[in-house]
């Protein structure tokens, strides 16, 4: 058995308890909690006028009604700008529950308690909210040239606006160098919504101990310390009072590092004040409504280029749709802003955006958190200048890529995690050699010419992205090893189904040199591990990794300290394999890790064989010496955080080919090819897994997921029957292939990998589409009936430009 | 997504059920697969007082050979009817109609008696039955009647059954020609944007349509005396297709029309 399990592909550890239904989510807790129900905003924009609730108190098994006007202190101020930025001039958050002005459908009113989720239901149906109804929003370039406003005291609609530039070598404003170059070109492009949609929701379930006055708290987060912080803070509660634990997680994306979301204050708060235990679970029209979407952007692009393809000059104006309110920031934005530039070198950048509000479901990070945008602005450029200039569209991004030779690499900007934005390494042009052999990228148009002669259409599309992963500012670890050569591990970061049982045991088992069946893990739990910052950015395994890393160096020294004692060795000579620790070459010469961890722990007490071995007067310890020496700690333990520098920037490139149905305008995805570098891999099959679950939702993005709004601000398809998130049979196996290029930004070389795969779908698919079909793709995503239509008025009216033809 | 409260009635017998269903008058609704009316409740769209769950009554789920074509009953799930040789030797547009319906899980529970009855014009079954000039079986106070296909389906969620009736069996007549149904969905399983079920006999052709119309629209195109491209513009004349957020008018017209061409040679060939 080998214990050196780091980048191997090792199964994951937790799939038979959660593929064999016995994961504990949520909602599996507190079977006798009572539940909670809300009554949610029917209307996008309105007063709240009234609130009768006389027809639901007769209802038996009702326990409390709240609004606004009965939360306590601390609850009834607007909820945390978790992120505040210079540029969010004008940052709004909502209430828990709605003061007097709902700003979207679904925005919580009235929150009721009662003995079971039916009945909760039942009286939220008997609640009359009267409303004064007001103008609504919808509609990016509505809000910033209508006269309506979401918050009476935000002009234009404009939460934020941001410009960043970095000119060109000589000093030339981009707009100069645009204006001066060989040739331009100008485009508008429009990506709609989409949501995470984890198939777990969120939730919430809380135990109040009156006696202990301690309160325990589960949430369905990306973040138990910080929900944690925050509810002891708006409770008003001492910290060491308050423990907050993560059960198993049904998926996350983005949408549960966003904290404290209403319920999670709300529902402890309640807890306490019925000292009853509470919990609510929210369902999926829910989760439509009143959780978060992303994506939403409308960008204008003008860009100058000399005949090779070297872009001199690019100039991006994007409005995002920031929905109601901005909780989390303008991280989003600011990701778009900044990884838009990929894996290229640009002559000149001028970047702006507008932060606008809308009244529709606010906006945070959904996997892939605004690069999806950057990378669908900067991709379609390089395929309009490619076509511009009847060049092959591999040659035009390899003009523009950066050497390997030149990383360190500065992008003059300043990155979400406010740090310079300075890729750490990569290796462009192995990538696109890589990629294009996997897809067969030179022989395609000999494939497509053929499919033409049987009448049908097929094209390849490509697209490039570089993406800042393990951002900080830190993450911790702690490593114990017990009496019993057993390995516990834990990490304060959370888990939604990554895989992190099996990669950070990995990891362990690899630093200790003991059997990963002696290691367990346990993540998001504050009573085992208190300072984290949590689980998004793809930044768990450069985070915690590095840390349990750390963690497990520490104890692996303070262990061959203490064997080194019972052999009479010199620690230098010594190696722990198997859980053995030996002297290196003469295997005979050990004493067992579990032995190790006994010595550690000087006893007075012996309550077994094993503990025998410690106690006082069966030790031969010096006289003259404390049993715990100066400046150690019993107990075979360490703790030690990683906080890097700055993000590690990990890459990859994708490429697929179409087909287009000439009659019906279905599209169909042929093949699809990865080719992703994410650094040091712990676990390849983890890795490919991560990429194959990001390429299915940038499928989604692409061809069948998004929001559909009407103008009265209602969300149309708050359903899984209209809301179209692709089944497995819309998804075409994933070709991959991997490049190493190692970090050296940190102990283990690693870069996260977690985003990735959705990153470049959209553009990747436009590409292709547009390549069979000879027609211009700007919008996405895009459907059979779209692309009907876009034939219909490309053969008609040229209202949409067609491609020219290069040969 | 929690349903209000009901009475649920658990009748062992059809004489029950029909009881049943009469006691609650409008306020009634039967319970077989529960495929589209659960998560109706659960959404409080439909809120019935009284449910009647026909599961426990015995002798609803046989799917039997009659004469010109095979009878399916009440309770038989849309996966038994696909997988039965009986019903496929008796009319193979219903296999092949079956498979494009939901998936397969959903074909375990829901039943293809509840499918036409719930007479969603988007659903195949219901154009099937259509195309084939079925009929449904219906047990109610008064006794037993046959409602011919064209006779059944009214409107979008709409039939001819009366309150209080209930639904025993469906009838699929055997064909002298070939069949064929093909359908344009967003995702697999999903309700298709366009569909078309075709019969070509020696002497006529036909088509029903799904998902342009408020009921399956059938339309006879023996006229186009196999020029099928002839016989979807018949069709796309007959049709008056409704835009939603997956797909336009036109484009469901094109489509319908496209479907009818290659239903139709697909039947032809059949």
């Amino acid at each position: 058995m080998t214990t050196k399990l780091f980048g191997e592909p090792v199964r994951r550890r937790e799939d038979a308890r959660l593929v064999a239904g016995n994961g504990r989510y949520l909602d599996d807790l507190g079977a006798n909690a009572l539940a909670v129900a809300f009554v949610r905003s029917p209307h996008a924009h309105a007063l709240i006028t009234g609130i009768d609730v006389d027809d639901a108190i007769d209802v038996e098994g009702l326990v409390a009604i709240y609004t606004w006007e009965d939360l306590p202190a601390g609850v009834r101020e607007p909820l945390p700008l978790l992120i505040p930025h210079p540029a969010l001039t004008h940052g709004r958050t909502a209430y828990c529950l709605a003061k007097d002005v709902v700003r979207h459908v679904g925005e919580p009113i009235v929150m009721v308690v009662a003995t079971d989720r039916y009945i909760a239901e039942d009286v939220c149906e008997r609640i009359q909210v009267s409303y004064e109804f007001l103008k609504p929003v919808v509609g990016l370039e509505t809000a910033v040239s209508g006269p309506n406003l979401v918050h009476e005291d935000v002009p234009g609609n404009i939460g934020a606006h941001m410009i960043q530039e970095v000119a060109a070598k000589d000093g030339r404003a981009t707009r100069d160098v645009i204006a001066a170059a060989p040739h331009t070109l100008e485009f508008r492009l429009d990506i709609e919504r989409s949501a995470c949609m984890p198939m777990e929701g969120k939730g919430v379930y809380a135990r109040w101990d009156a006696d202990d006055r301690s309160l325990r708290v589960y949430s369905s987060t990306q973040t138990s310390t910080s929900v944690r912080m925050a509810i002891a803070a708006k409770l008003g509660l001492p910290l060491p009072k308050v423990e907050v634990i993560a059960p198993d997680v049904g998926g996350g994306f983005g949408v549960k590092i966003v904290h404290p979301w209403p319920e999670e204050i709300l529902v402890p708060w309640a807890a306490i004040l019925l000292n009853r235990e509470v919990k609510w679970s929210e369902d999926r029209r829910e989760h439509f409504i009143s959780s978060a979407h992303e994506r939403a952007q409308v960008q204008h692009v003008k860009v100058g280029f000399d005949d090779e393809g070297h872009v001199l000059g690019l100039d991006v104006e994007i409005l995002h749709d920031h929905g109601a309110y901005t909780p989390y920031g303008i991280i989003v934005p600011i990701i778009t802003s900044t990884q838009l530039l990929g894996p290229y070198k640009i002559g000149s950048y001028r970047v702006e955006f507008f932060s606008v509000y809308t009244n529709t479901v606010q906006v945070t990070p959904y996997r892939g958190a605004g690069r999806p945008q950057g990378v669908f602005c900067m991709e379609r450029t390089m395929d309009k200048i490619a076509q511009y200039l009847g060049k092959d569209r591999t040659l035009v991004r390899a003009a523009n890529f950066i050497q390997p030779d030149e990383f360190p690499y500065d992008q003059q900007m300043i990155f979400q995690d406010g740090r310079p934005l300075i890729y750490d390494s990569g290796d462009y042009p192995e990538s696109l050699r890589k990629l294009k052999d996997l897809i067969g990228w030179d022989e395609f148009p000999l494939m497509q010419s053929k499919a033409a002669e049987e009448g049908r259409k097929l094209g390849i599309g490509v697209g490039c992205y570089v993406e800042g992963t393990g951002v900080g500012p830190y993450e911790g670890g702690h490593v114990q090893v017990t009496s019993d050569g057993r390995v516990h591990v834990s990490t304060g970061l959370t888990s939604q189904g990554q895989g992190h049982e099996t990669v950070f045991a990995q990891i362990a088992a690899t630093e200790l040199g003991v059997p990963i069946e002696k290691v367990s893990v346990v993540t998001g739990d504050t009573r085992r591990f208190g300072y984290a910052v949590g689980t998004f950015a793809s930044r768990a395994a450069v985070m915690s990794g590095n840390a349990i890393a750390l963690a497990c160096r520490k104890v692996k020294e303070k262990a061959l300290r203490i064997a080194a004692d019972a052999l009479e060795a010199d620690p230098a000579d010594l190696e722990i394999t198997d859980g053995m620790v030996h002297v290196v070459g003469a295997p005979s010469a050990s004493i067992p890790l579990a032995t190790v961890a006994v010595l550690s722990n000087p006893l007075r007490y012996a309550f077994d064989e094993e503990a025998k071995r410690a106690t006082q007067f069966a030790t031969s310890g010096s006289m003259d010496k404390p049993p715990v020496a100066e400046g150690q700690e019993p107990g075979l333990e360490g703790k030690d955080y990683y906080s890097p520098v700055r993000s590690t920037f990990a890459s990859g490139m994708h490429a697929a080919i179409v087909e287009t149905d000439p009659d019906t305008a279905e599209i169909k995805i042929l093949r699809y090819a990865v080719v992703h570098d994410c650094g040091k891999m712990i676990n390849p099959m983890l890795v490919e897994g991560q990429i194959h679950g990001g390429v299915a939702q940038g499928v989604g993005g692409a061809l069948y997921e998004k929001m559909v709004y009407d103008e009265h601000g209602q969300l149309l398809n708050a359903s899984f029957m209209d809301f179209l998130m692709p089944y497995v049979t819309e998804i075409p196996f994933i070709e991959t292939d991997h490049l190493e290029t190692p970090s050296p930004l940190n102990p283990l070389g690693i870069k996260g990998a977690g985003e990735a795969g959705v990153i470049p779908v959209s553009a990747v698919i436009a590409g292709a589409i547009e390549d069979a079909e000879k027609i211009v793709i700007d919008r996405m995503p895009i459907s059979p009936s779209d692309l009907y239509a876009l034939r219909d008025s490309s053969r008609t009216s040229g209202a949409v430009s067609r491609l020219r033809n290069t040969q | 997504m929690k349903p209000p409260s009901f009475v649920y009635h658990a009748p062992a017998t059809v004489a029950e059920a029909v009881e049943a269903l009469a006691a609650a008058g409008a306020d009634g609704k039967v319970l077989a697969g529960g495929q589209s009316l659960i998560p109706l409740m659960n959404m409080r769209l439909a809120a019935p007082g009284h449910l009647v769950d026909i599961n426990h009554v015995a002798g609803l789920a046989e799917i039997t050979a009659e004469p010109g074509g095979v009878r399916v009953g009440a309770l038989a799930r849309h996966a038994e009817v696909e997988a039965s040789e009986t019903a496929h030797a008796a009319q193979p547009l219903v296999r092949e109609a079956l498979r494009l319906v939901a998936h397969p899980a959903v074909r375990n529970r829901g039943t293809t008696v509840g499918s036409i009855v719930h007479a969603d014009p988007a659903a195949e079954m219901p154009a099937v039955l259509a195309l084939l000039d079925g009929s449904v079986r219906v047990r109610g106070p008064e006794g037993e009647r046959d409602i011919p296909a064209g006779e059944f389906f009214v409107g979008p969620m709409e039939s001819s059954l009366r309150t209080g009736e209930l639904a025993v069996s469906v009838f699929f007549p055997s064909a002298r020609g070939g069949t064929a149904i093909l359908e344009v969905a967003r995702r697999h399983g999903d309700y298709a944007m366009a569909g078309v079920a075709a019969l070509v006999a020696p002497d006529h052709a036909k088509v029903a349509c799904l998902s342009v119309g408020a009921v399956p629209v059938v339309v006879d195109v023996t006229e186009a005396e196999g020029d099928w491209k002839r016989a979807a513009e018949l069709v796309q004349d007959q049709i008056d297709p409704e835009a939603d957020i997956h797909a336009t008018a036109d484009y469901r017209r094109h489509l319908t029309g496209v479907l009818t061409e290659r239903a139709l040679k697909a039947a032809a060939d059949a």
